[in-house]
């Protein structure tokens, strides 16, 4: 378990004061100047050397993305933005931070944004954090009266300020490039990158988007050192890490871990266990709901890390790890992802658009025990139709679960094949052999509906 | 753990319904509305007006009663220089954004996996029945409620969670004190205390007094 000394997030439950004086007593807002006196090139060289990676997903490292923004200030102003988007389900970390110990997240944008060359920030809250809000404003009113923003942020003589936009309802716009679109008073649609935000971001400047917990947790590693940060965790996998656990446990919570504490120690740990014992587990999506869940066998010795995961075809995510036990409806349970999905979409293009609404629909013939024979083929041409070939990585996130699925409960969705042999049986009595995507979706075109708007309503 | 049919549901706002009378109503600002918005647009630097549209929809559907007409988009628009048009395509892109009145409370049910794991199916039918309503999306007969479900509000470590207008949340719910909060709101009654309805302070595991 991770000593309690070790811990960054030492208000993560809300036991204490959220406000400045609080925050202060744990340590935030201590020698910042010192912090920054190191200079950008130092800073952004101990964050390198921490390992440490994105917290919102891809787990790209963070040091790296850093260092792509212009080393020098030209023509147009440099902006750090904040993704406090988090809506993928599962997923619910950045909230205790941003309503626990907000001040943690200030400081890590005053770090970030001088080491970027940014002398603002935008942190992009969902329109649903209604609390979060309200202490995340607050806080940064307090930081701005206590000298800790302004002209002379912290006494370090860098201007620097952070300002909230808020949300309105639509996981698109966690997608950094939606995030932007939306941030700009548009419709919250992915761009087509290159060109990366680190060229042409926010209003066409250079922009780094970077997650809160990752923010949240530079300034402690700039104080205890990179060499503490990658002793902890795995090699290429360090630090520590907000795990939110949900679903089928005795006590549902988030929790602070080393990177790649093995799975089945989180769970009993912290979160009481499986209801009803470890054998009762049937499955885990181990990282939000974009990714693919794992049989129990693969469970019971499972490491959770970013490179583990994705050695077992699915990946450490948001580390959202969502329990089901064996009571647990496993077609229903992702096709309500693939409902999320679904509504979800932003429209933009094709396969996703079209491709969700199929997917959740042949989901809904499964989950209804009216499964097709055809329709198992199909699932799985659709869901790879999907992946990689939209504008942005949602496409991947809504085809995953349905394969994650696929490749290890097939059973399962074969027992929920209508058995209308005469249907699917030729007339020499062999088994019809499944149509074409084409052919089906010819056949179906009726009930295919062709708008966006027809889809989502479905 | 239930395993109850996929419910159809979509919190997707339909374009805006002919003949609605309230639609044409001329709607500005209230002065305090408009002094906060012009915070907002200070947040953002000369000339990028636009990036307060939500902001602006915001305060417009809170002063209109909880959704925005036609007329609040216009004037929204107006006010932030904005082609109506492009005001109208965000107002109906954000799922938080209402264009059709959805009564004085709008009780949101999340409605996605980890919720559903934890009995969010239960949480819909006590929360309909309260309203007295047969559907989601169907206004109570006094105006007062209406009972959507929405995907995934990130606080699944406290399911079911429910949201109520644009604000509080409830979690930890049982589908009695669901019904017992939805009762009340149809006498404008706002529970007494948000957040966890177990008492837990934030997501800290249950019997982990600090
Ligand atoms: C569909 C989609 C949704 C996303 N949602 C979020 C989100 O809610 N929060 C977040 O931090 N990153 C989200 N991301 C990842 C961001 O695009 C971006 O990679 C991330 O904010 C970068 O931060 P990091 O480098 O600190 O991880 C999402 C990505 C996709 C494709
Ligand atoms: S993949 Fe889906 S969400 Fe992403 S841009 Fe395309 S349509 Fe929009
Ligand atoms: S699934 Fe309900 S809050 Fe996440």
């Amino acid at each position: 378990m991770l000593a309690e000394s070790d811990k960054v997030f030492r208000n993560l439950h809300g036991q204490a004061d959220w406000q400045l004086a609080g925050a202060q007593s744990r340590g935030v807002w201590q020698n910042t100047a010192a912090l920054l006196a190191q200079g950008r090139e130092e800073i952004i060289s101990k964050v390198k050397d921490s390992g440490l990676r994105g917290r919102g997903g891809a787990g790209f490292p963070t040091g790296l993305k850093w260092s792509f923004m212009p080393k020098e200030e030209g023509e147009f102003p440099h902006y750090l933005v904040i993704n406090a988007d988090e809506s993928e389900p599962g997923s619910c970390k950045d909230r205790e931070i941003l309503r626990n110990d907000p001040h943690l997240l200030l400081e890590g944008c005053l770090i970030a944004g001088f080491a970027m060359g940014a002398h603002k920030a935008y942190i992009y809250i969902r329109g649903e954090y209604w609390l979060p809000l309200q202490r995340l404003e607050e806080a940064i009113a307090e930081a701005r009266t206590a000298g800790l923003l302004g002209d002379n942020a912290a006494g370090s003589g860098f201007a620097f300020d952070i300002e909230v936009t808020r949300g309105a309802g639509a996981y698109i716009c966690g997608e950094e490039t939606a995030l932007l679109e939306s941030m700009e008073g548009k419709k919250g649609m992915p761009r087509l990158k290159p060109p990366f935000p680190a060229g042409v971001g926010l209003w066409g400047c250079p922009t780094t988007v970077n997650n809160v917990e990752t923010i949240a947790v530079v300034p402690t590693i700039l104080r205890r050192g990179s060499d503490w940060w990658s002793n902890l965790g795995r090699p290429k996998n360090t630090g520590t890490k907000i795990y939110s656990i949900s679903g089928a446990v005795e006590t549902p919570c988030n929790v602070e871990e080393e990177l790649g504490i093995p799975l089945r120690d989180l769970i009993e740990q912290h979160a009481g266990g499986v209801i009803g014992g470890w054998d009762e587990l049937q499955a885990v999506v181990p990282g939000g709901s974009s990714m693919p869940l794992l049989p129990k066998h693969i469970c019971d010795d499972l490491l959770m890390d970013f490179d583990t995961l994705a050695s077992h075809q699915s990946g450490l995510g948001t580390a959202a790890v969502i329990v089901m036990d064996k009571k647990t409806d496993l077609i229903e349970a992702v096709g309500r992802f693939a409902h999320f999905y679904m509504h979800e979409s932003c429209g933009q293009c094709t396969p996703c658009r079209e491709g969700c609404g199929w997917m959740y629909r042949i989901m809904k013939r499964f989950s209804a025990g009216q499964g097709r024979a055809e329709d198992l083929d199909l699932l799985w041409q659709v869901s790879r139709q999907v992946e990689g070939h939209t504008i942005c990585a949602f496409g991947d996130a809504a085809a995953w679960p349905i394969q994650g699925l696929m490749r290890h409960f097939r059973p399962l969705l074969e027992s929920r094949i209508v058995q209308a042999e005469s249907v699917t049986k030729s007339p020499t009595g062999e088994g019809g052999a499944p149509a074409s995507v084409e052919a089906i979706a010819s056949a179906s075109s009726a009930a295919t509906p062709a708008t966006p708007e027809a889809v989502l309503k479905d | 753990m239930t395993t109850a049919p996929i419910v159809k549901t979509s919190s997707w706002s339909p374009p805006h319904k002919a003949g609605n009378a309230e639609a044409q109503e001329a709607f500005h600002f209230s002065e305090e509305n408009r002094a906060k918005l012009n915070q907002a647009i200070a947040r953002y630097p000369e000339g990028r007006a636009a990036s307060a549209v939500l902001w602006a929809l915001y305060l417009a559907q809170d002063q209109n009663g909880g959704w925005l007409s036609e007329a609040a988009i216009v004037h929204v628009a107006e006010v932030l220089a904005m082609a109506p048009i492009r005001v109208q395509e965000v107002a109906r892109f954000y799922t938080m954004l209402n264009t059709e009145n959805k009564g004085r409370w709008r009780v949101q049910v999340c409605r996605t996996t980890p919720c559903w794991l934890r009995g969010s199916d239960k949480i819909t039918a006590a929360c309909l029945k309260a309203a007295g309503v047969s559907h989601l999306g169907e206004v109570s007969a006094d105006g007062a409620v209406s009972v959507e479900e929405v995907e995934c509000l990130g606080g699944c470590c406290n399911a079911p969670v429910m949201q109520i207008n644009d604000r509080e949340y409830y979690e930890d719910l049982s589908p009695e004190q669901a019904g017992e909060i939805v009762r009340d709101l149809r006498q404008d009654k706002l529970p007494t205390h948000s957040g966890s309805q177990t008492g837990r302070i934030a997501s800290e595991p249950v019997g982990d007094k600090p």
